[in-house]
């Protein structure tokens, strides 16, 4: 006896509203899901709001000439060395006021420098003291507005505290349901898992959307941060990247009635996550097996194309292929998750 | 009349454990089966593979004549021993949800008031009593009108006027012409409600067929017993059968007219006399030599 669609969205929308409310009445949860990320963003910008410091961060985009003639600049104490293999994106980093020179080896004789940048200026001084002079070195001038720390690290802190909430909002529940018997009482309904785990996937993504919302408004009201690119791809992103760590923890969750395990599990795929997907630090200088790495974990690609909508204004052609990266992971996710799915542990 | 539930040749292994071993059983529509025997002689693994909890290791069961298929999952109602709802709802939305679930349903008021939970409405389900929970569960197993209802230790935990409003209501679906399965380690509850009953011990059937059909079949006796003190001077010279427990003495008298005249006769104190007919717990230590509580 085969159900009508609408009897599938009949079950759906009361399961969706059964978990929803059961959110919203976790008053306790529900609060500190908004308030840590705010606080932690207020700690940063309260962190870097003081003096500037000293150190200049000089780019140099592959190795040559070039960082040979200018050596005696890089080999100062107070300059940070960042190497690049990509020019645009170096050259972005000093737009942004993120680097404050910028020397390429297939260039050689030239930098680059953000006028408006008083440390790029600075820097610009050091550098020609150190080569004497000379006046084969000329200037290339780029422009664009300062990206602050606290700009660059909000699209982290809101794709961590999205993570956290999408995968230990879902897979503790679930969890749950298994260990006190829920599962067990809708099994023998007509409820499908399929059935059971859309309605919790859409009921977590609803709530995690709009707490994201509730963060980015909360944030931009301390902070008023950089927001350069569209509103509509950066939901898209939103939505994919809540979606892809949905159903994660689906997986994690699709067995175990222990909640120390799938607290272990959690554990273990969160942190690697938060270490290496751009939260808190680019990885332009990590090796390139440890890129390579981050680049399999779907909060990397969340918060990469968050981060490049929001500081460079990057448009939906631009971060298209984190938008795919995600659809897959979702996809295959799911897939492994509706396959793995047991109502109970035998 | 064909059976609605046929159970035959049901066996679960658990590794080095078997559970059920061989079970077959018919239930007649509209009457109350019971399953009566200890906690761990495979009661709950029964129901759970009958309601497709739990795969048999082998064996068949037939809804209405054929192999359960989704309309086994519409016309079945279930009350779990160990089983929870969501914890931060309230007893109607639990029941608005649950109901939504099913195409068929029960007329929800009337539900209500049959489980006497219209106080219990408002209340979160975290915060009802064991009785109060057992009548949501109760509830829920009868929100789809179901044909027959599975209750698996419904009484287990609850206080004695629990009990007896959890055996009203089974009466009352009793009275409906519902089937009911009933797994239950209380002879009391089983002799009252069951009109049929097999009793199982260590996953397998002892012995099955109607309360006082069986306790026929097994006992031609009564108990009559006496305080051990007032029997002592002629315990050794007694013709009948006597079991000897702690501070009294029962004998199995086949005639009760015959042993009060052959106690007079004696002169033995009869102020502490009793009599009683054999129960199913009576059954259950002939049969296998263990009490039901074991």
């Amino acid at each position: 006896m085969n159900k009508p669609l609408a009897r599938h969205g009949q079950i759906i929308w009361a399961l969706f509203v059964t978990r929803t409310k059961e959110f919203y009445r976790d008053r306790g949860a529900l609060l500190w899901s908004m308030l840590l990320p705010i606080c932690i963003v207020a700690a940063i910008a309260f962190a870097f709001s003081g003096k500037e410091q000293v150190l200049f961060k000089v780019g140099v985009y592959q190795h040559g000439t070039a960082t040979t003639i200018a050596e005696p600049l890089l080999k100062q104490p107070y300059v940070q060395r960042v190497d690049y293999e990509n020019f645009e994106q170096a050259l972005l980093r000093v737009q942004h006021h993120q680097l404050d020179l910028l020397l390429a080896a297939d260039q050689p004789g030239k930098y680059w420098i953000n006028e408006s940048s008083a440390k790029g200026l600075a820097a610009e001084k050091l550098l020609l003291a150190k080569v004497d002079d000379d006046p084969s070195w000329s200037r290339e001038a780029v422009s664009g507005q300062q990206v602050r720390y606290v700009d660059w690290v909000i699209p982290g802190v809101l794709g961590m505290n999205t993570m956290f909430g999408a995968l230990f909002g879902i897979g503790f529940v679930i969890v749950r349901y298994r260990k006190n018997g829920v599962l067990k009482r809708l099994q023998v309904t007509p409820v499908t898992p399929l059935e059971f785990l859309t309605a919790q996937v859409l009921s977590r993504l609803l709530v995690m959307m709009i707490t994201a919302t509730v963060v980015y408004v909360g944030c931009d009201l301390f902070l008023s941060f950089v927001m350069l690119g569209s509103y509509l791809t950066l939901i898209l992103v939103a939505i994919l990247g809540i979606f892809s760590m949905i159903t994660l923890a689906l997986i994690i969750a699709s067995r175990t009635s222990s909640e120390e395990l799938a607290n272990g599990l959690l554990n273990f795929v969160s942190f690697p996550m938060l270490l290496l997907s751009e939260v808190w630090f680019s990885l332009d200088n990590a090796p390139a097996w440890l890129v390579a790495v981050s680049q399999c974990f779907p909060l990397t690609h969340m918060v990469q194309a968050a981060r490049d909508i929001m500081i460079n204004g990057a448009d939906f052609m631009a971060v298209s292929h984190h938008i795919l990266v995600l659809a897959v992971m979702s996809g295959v996710f799911l897939a492994i998750a509706a396959y793995l799915f047991r109502w109970n542990e035998r | 009349m064909n059976p609605i539930l046929e159970v035959r040749h049901l066996k679960k292994q658990f590794a080095q454990l078997t559970a059920v071993n061989d079970i077959s059983f018919q239930i007649q529509p509209g009457t109350c089966f019971g399953l009566l025997g200890p906690n761990g002689a495979g009661k709950t693994t029964t129901i759970e593979m009958i309601v497709g909890l739990t795969e048999p290791t082998s064996g068949e069961i037939f809804y209405q004549g054929k192999p359960r298929d989704q309309v086994f999952k519409m016309e079945a109602g279930i009350q779990f021993q160990s089983t929870s709802v969501m914890d931060k709802l309230t007893v109607a939305e639990i029941l608005t949800l649950f109901h939504s679930l099913y195409h068929k349903r029960t007329n929800l008021p009337e539900l209500i008031e049959a489980c006497e939970l219209g106080s219990l409405l408002s209340q979160k389900t975290t915060k009802l009593s064991g009785g109060q929970k057992q009548r949501l569960m109760f509830a829920l197993a009868l929100i789809n009108d179901p044909q027959i209802v599975f209750l698996d230790e419904p009484t287990t935990g609850l206080d004695p006027q629990s009990r007896r409003n959890l055996w009203d209501m089974i009466e009352r679906i009793k009275a409906q012409g519902k089937t009911v399965l009933l797994t239950t380690h209380y002879m009391d509850e089983a002799e009252i409600l069951c009109d049929t009953l097999v009793i199982v011990d260590r996953g397998g059937i002892i012995a099955q067929g109607s309360p006082q059909e069986l306790l026929k079949q097994y006992f031609d006796h009564f108990y009559v017993s006496l305080d051990r003190v007032d029997f002592e001077s002629v315990m050794g010279t007694w013709p009948e059968p006597v079991i000897e427990n702690h501070e009294q003495i029962e004998i199995q008298s086949r005639s009760v007219e015959v042993t009060l005249q052959n106690l007079q006769l004696q002169q033995v104190n009869l102020r502490s006399l009793r009599v009683r007919n054999p129960t199913l717990e009576d059954l259950f230590l002939k049969l296998t030599g263990h009490s039901l509580r074991e």
